[in-house]
């Protein structure tokens, strides 16, 4: 059960901010992004690569979609 | 500290402006101002009329141009959306008090860096309380104070306005209508030639839009994530105007007679915290709700033409500051932008576990 994280419409740094408390509180094994500006896409990228996650980036309608998963808990 | 590679698009886009700046000067700009968001906005907001200070009017071409490099380059990268709804008449009245901080200071964040860079020892002040701004800002981050969302318009033609406007000034620029001010004297006059001007501010755009090139986010990701990423672009606006400065001969270190500042330390520190706290809630630097509002963000349009109210009111009451010092009105100002911005921040704080 992934855990939704809906960035969509905010300013700098609020969707990189409630990423990361997402990630460090990791409730579920996948967390998933909802981004609608491409900056913040980068700047969530970056976060979760920094976290060593493995991401998978979908565009929908314009908007992305960030599945986020812990590298070692991949199936 | 996040483990990850310093950005060499960013720092490139910093190096550039700080360099660009220098030369900039060197063309006729006013000394440690190749580029200052506040001061060219409020010279723009001369030109038109908007205040009369007579010697800081003109139609600066480096607004207008990051404005149209900005536009192009989002155009071309599909990231020109009309978006809005983010809280703007409260964006708008900070906007006006970000421009109060930086009138009173006299400079934006990136001249605060071009300072920095010529030896203006005054700066170190204002960096100090823009620190200090950005630390409180990152405090009501971190208990969920927000604007708001934004989303997309229904008119997608509204991210043509900023680039439509930025035509105009520049028709207007070219055209020396009588009602469009042009200063005689004083940093109005000073200026490099009318396209040098604008191809600077067309880079500036470009970099700015596709480095995400921020001055408020530098020391803001510091603060909370340990991230270095966007902080290296501004050290490097830093050494790329300091090595330019050195070699054309503009550096000068000391505190005393620096051009276009004062050294009244306790006002450049409160108004670069203002600065600094108003940017970190508005998202961005004044440099960056430049380049935002160009790509069609209307949140940011809106700030940009509360920052230029800003200066007219700024102007017209006496607040702005000068090498002069500092005047009781913009102390006042100050000191309500500090109120207004505690209030939002305290007002939006909520639980992050409900925000998600």
């Amino acid at each position: 059960m992934a855990e939704v994280v809906d960035v969509r419409g905010l300013s700098c740094p609020e969707p990189v901010i409630r990423t990361k408390e997402a990630l460090e509180a990791m409730r579920s094994d996948e967390v998933v992004v909802l981004i609608d500006r491409e900056a913040a896409k980068e700047n969530v990228l970056r976060l979760a690569r920094s976290f060593g996650c493995a991401v998978e980036v979908v565009e929908e309608d314009g908007d992305f979609k960030l599945t986020i998963t812990k590298k070692d808990e991949r199936k | 500290m996040w483990k990850e590679k310093l950005p060499p698009m960013v720092i490139t886009a910093g190096i550039v402006l700080g360099a660009v700046s220098a030369v900039l000067v060197k063309l006729g700009n006013p000394p440690n101002m190749g580029f200052c968001m506040a001061c060219f906005e409020r010279d723009i907001a001369g030109a038109v009329g908007l205040h009369r200070a007579a010697v800081v009017q003109y139609l600066r071409p480096e607004i207008l141009g990051i404005i149209l490099g900005a536009a192009i380059w989002a155009f071309f990268g599909k990231e020109a959306v009309a978006r809005s709804g983010s809280s703007p008449a409260v964006r708008f009245i900070l906007g006006m008090f970000v421009m109060v901080g930086a009138l009173v200071f006299l400079g934006c964040p990136t001249r605060m860096v071009l300072r920095l860079g010529g030896g203006d020892g005054n700066a170190l002040f204002g960096l100090a309380g823009f620190t200090i701004g950005i630390g409180i800002g990152t405090i009501f981050l971190r208990k969920g104070s927000s604007l708001g969302r934004s989303c997309r318009e229904k008119f997608s033609g509204s991210s043509l306005i900023m680039p439509l406007l930025a035509i105009g000034g520049v028709i207007l620029l070219f055209a020396k209508p009588s009602f469009i001010f042009f200063s005689e004297k004083g940093p109005g006059s000073m200026h490099a030639p009318i396209l040098v001007s604008l191809g600077a501010g067309i880079l500036a755009g470009v970099l700015g839009q596709r480095s995400r090139l921020c001055f408020v986010g530098g020391i803001r990701d510091m603060i909370l994530f340990r991230s270095p990423y966007l902080l290296s672009g501004m050290v490097g606006t830093l050494v790329g105007v300091f090595v330019l400065n050195i070699i054309f001969g503009f550096f000068h270190m000391g505190f005393a007679r620096q051009p276009v500042a004062h050294s009244n330390q306790l006002w450049n520190v409160l108004s670069m915290l203002l600065v600094g706290l108003g940017s970190v809630m508005l998202g961005g630097c004044p440099f960056r709700q430049l380049v935002l509002s160009a790509q069609g963000n209307g949140d940011s349009i809106v700030t940009v033409m509360g920052m230029i109210a800003g200066a007219a009111f700024s102007h017209n009451f006496t607040a702005a500051a000068s090498p002069a010092g500092v005047t009781s009105a913009g102390k006042i100002a100050v000191i309500l932008g500090l109120m207004v911005c505690l209030v939002v921040g305290l007002k939006t704080r909520e639980g992050l576990k409900r925000a998600v």
